[in-house]
């Protein structure tokens, strides 16, 4: 016994002695998407850490973090629910919670995780901590939109539906509001940073929808019904994402649907103040951090290219095509870099965000999401 | 040159025109019609492949398993021939999101991804 004391003792010196202390503010992971990986990357060095296998399918993947930025929850297209340590670089739990997952969130107490799914259609809450199922949400449809919001909630939308649900995890018992006529086959949503502002748009009709999570009982509020009335639609060869505004004059701006051009929205009053014609059909319209530009990119088959829109001038301000295939973005959390995913030329790509200039490619497996621990801190991301 | 392109609708952007012949065969079938047999061996099959799971994968799921868009794999798609399954993609399903892809590609490569899909061992 007493030897197998010391022994335990000489080992944990030895790798507490090995192992620097692990900061985790500054990494990142990006989506291998064919082959089933995440990659840890540092944003501080531009490079890539460490490869961590064996999470499944991962086309459409995204993740959420931890309060404390040490696990990362993967949310993959097979429906696989994967806990991945980024101190420990490994794997450390991983459910197949449903056929066909969509996307997910993590409760703002850092407890619970929702994914969303389409095969069965609806949402299941998990522990955090173990992965065991705490919630079962049918809906009976495709799930889309699913972020958390302030008070242990989550609200999510129903596809075929149109309904949006409001999840309540504050009380002993789960509560669900159901708030009907959110428009015609929603696609995505978002949240704004506040957690007040929940917008969805519709492939099914030009417009988007919104509700104030403020108010005792949220009603839909119509944001610019028929915006592309008069004007010819255009094939959408990608669902646009919604995600993050543009804080500038405190307004979102918004991809349209078979419109070349992104919409920008007044917050308070919910009302148009302008529209911007774009490259293609764009897919992310991204606010960098302090609100002053925003970045789009585009669908098949203008996936080449990157526009970058001044909210104060609302005007293209610069264009430049980084490589076949751009899939996704992600802004350092001050927002002095951006990182791009070229799934095609297998790269990420790191710009600086003041003067456009290439600062660095790492090598990556067909990436899509980059996900920096910044987010464990934000609402809706 | 690159004011010229902008002037142009994003229809007609080159970018939208571009298909995906590889440069070679693009001139290849510019000189000789393209009949459908010549064209057989034309095609790229592997950038067809990987249109397949790519960007019809990104509705339908990298291995076409399914997501927004239902499954394509063949098993699923045994009520449709050769000829309506071209059709389907060439020219979508009118009100839902499965967008018609005659603007970005040609019948010959419409046909190969249709009779792709119908075989299971290709998969
Ligand atoms: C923007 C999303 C999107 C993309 C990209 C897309 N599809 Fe679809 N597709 C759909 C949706 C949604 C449906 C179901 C339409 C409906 O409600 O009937 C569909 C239906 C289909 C069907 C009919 C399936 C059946 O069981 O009847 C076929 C075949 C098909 N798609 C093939 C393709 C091919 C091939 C491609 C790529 C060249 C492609 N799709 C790209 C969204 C998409």
């Amino acid at each position: 016994m007493k030897r197998f004391a010391f022994g335990l003792l000489a080992a944990l010196l030895a790798t507490t002695a090995q192992a620097e202390p692990m900061a985790t503010g500054d990494l990142g992971l990006v989506i291998e998407r064919a082959r089933g990986s995440v990659l840890l990357v540092d944003q501080s060095d531009r490079a890539a850490l460490a490869r961590i296998e064996g999470l499944g399918d991962l086309s459409h993947a995204s993740l959420v973090y931890s309060p404390d930025e040490r696990f990362a929850y993967v949310f993959g297209r097979d429906g696989g629910l994967t806990k991945v340590d980024i101190v420990t670089r490994q794997v450390v739990n991983r459910v197949v919670q449903a056929g066909n997952a969509i996307g997910g969130a993590i409760s703002d107490d850092g407890k619970l995780v929702a994914v969303s799914n389409y095969e069965p259609g609806g949402v299941r809450v998990f522990d955090a901590d173990t992965l065991e199922m705490v919630a079962d949400i049918p809906t009976g449809g495709k799930t889309i939109g699913l972020v958390d919001a302030p008070g242990r909630r989550f609200v999510f939308t129903g596809w075929d539906n149109g309904e949006t649900w409001i999840a309540d995890f504050s009380g002993p018992e789960m509560e669900l509001t159901k708030i009907k006529d959110m428009g015609e086959n929603p696609y995505d949503a978002l949240i704004t940073a506040n957690g007040r502002t929940y917008i969805t748009g519709l492939f099914g009709e030009d417009g988007l929808t919104a509700l104030d999570l403020w108010d005792e009982t949220p009603e839909p509020i119509r944001v610019l019904p028929g915006y592309g009335r008069g004007q010819q639609e255009m094939p959408v060869y990608k669902m646009p994402h919604l995600e993050g505004w543009a804080h500038t004059g405190e307004e979102f701006v918004l991809p349209a649907v078979g419109h070349h051009e992104v919409l920008w929205v007044d917050a308070a009053t919910l009302t148009e103040t302008g529209r911007t014609k774009t490259y293609g059909q764009p897919v992310f319209a991204m606010a960098r951090p302090d609100g002053r530009h925003v970045w789009v990119n585009f669908a098949h088959p203008l996936n080449d290219t990157i526009q970058v829109i001044d909210t104060v001038s609302k005007q293209v301000i610069h264009e430049f095509k980084p490589g076949p295939a751009v899939l996704h973005m992600e802004f350092t959390p001050r927002g002095h870099e951006i990182w791009i995913s070229v799934r095609d030329a297998d790269k990420v790509m790191v710009y600086d965000t003041h003067t456009f200039e290439k600062l660095r490619e790492i090598d990556a497996e067909s990436p899509s999401g980059i996900f920096f621990t910044a987010r464990a801190h934000r609402t809706g991301l | 040159m690159p004011e010229l392109a902008y002037a142009n609708s994003a229809r007609g952007h080159p970018a939208a025109r571009r298909n995906i012949w590889t440069g070679r065969t693009f001139l290849t079938a510019a000189v000789f019609v393209a009949t459908s047999a010549f064209a057989a061996d034309t095609l790229d099959p592997a950038a067809l492949k990987r249109l397949v799971h790519q960007d019809c994968g990104s509705c339908h799921g990298l291995s076409l398993k399914g997501g927004l868009g239902p499954d394509l794999r063949a098993e699923n798609l045994q009520h449709y021939d050769v000829d309506v399954l071209t059709t389907v993609i060439l020219d979508g399903i009118p009100d839902t999101p499965m967008p018609p892809w005659r603007p970005l590609m040609t019948e010959e490569e419409a046909e190969w991804i249709a009779r792709y899909l119908l075989t299971p061992e290709e998969q």
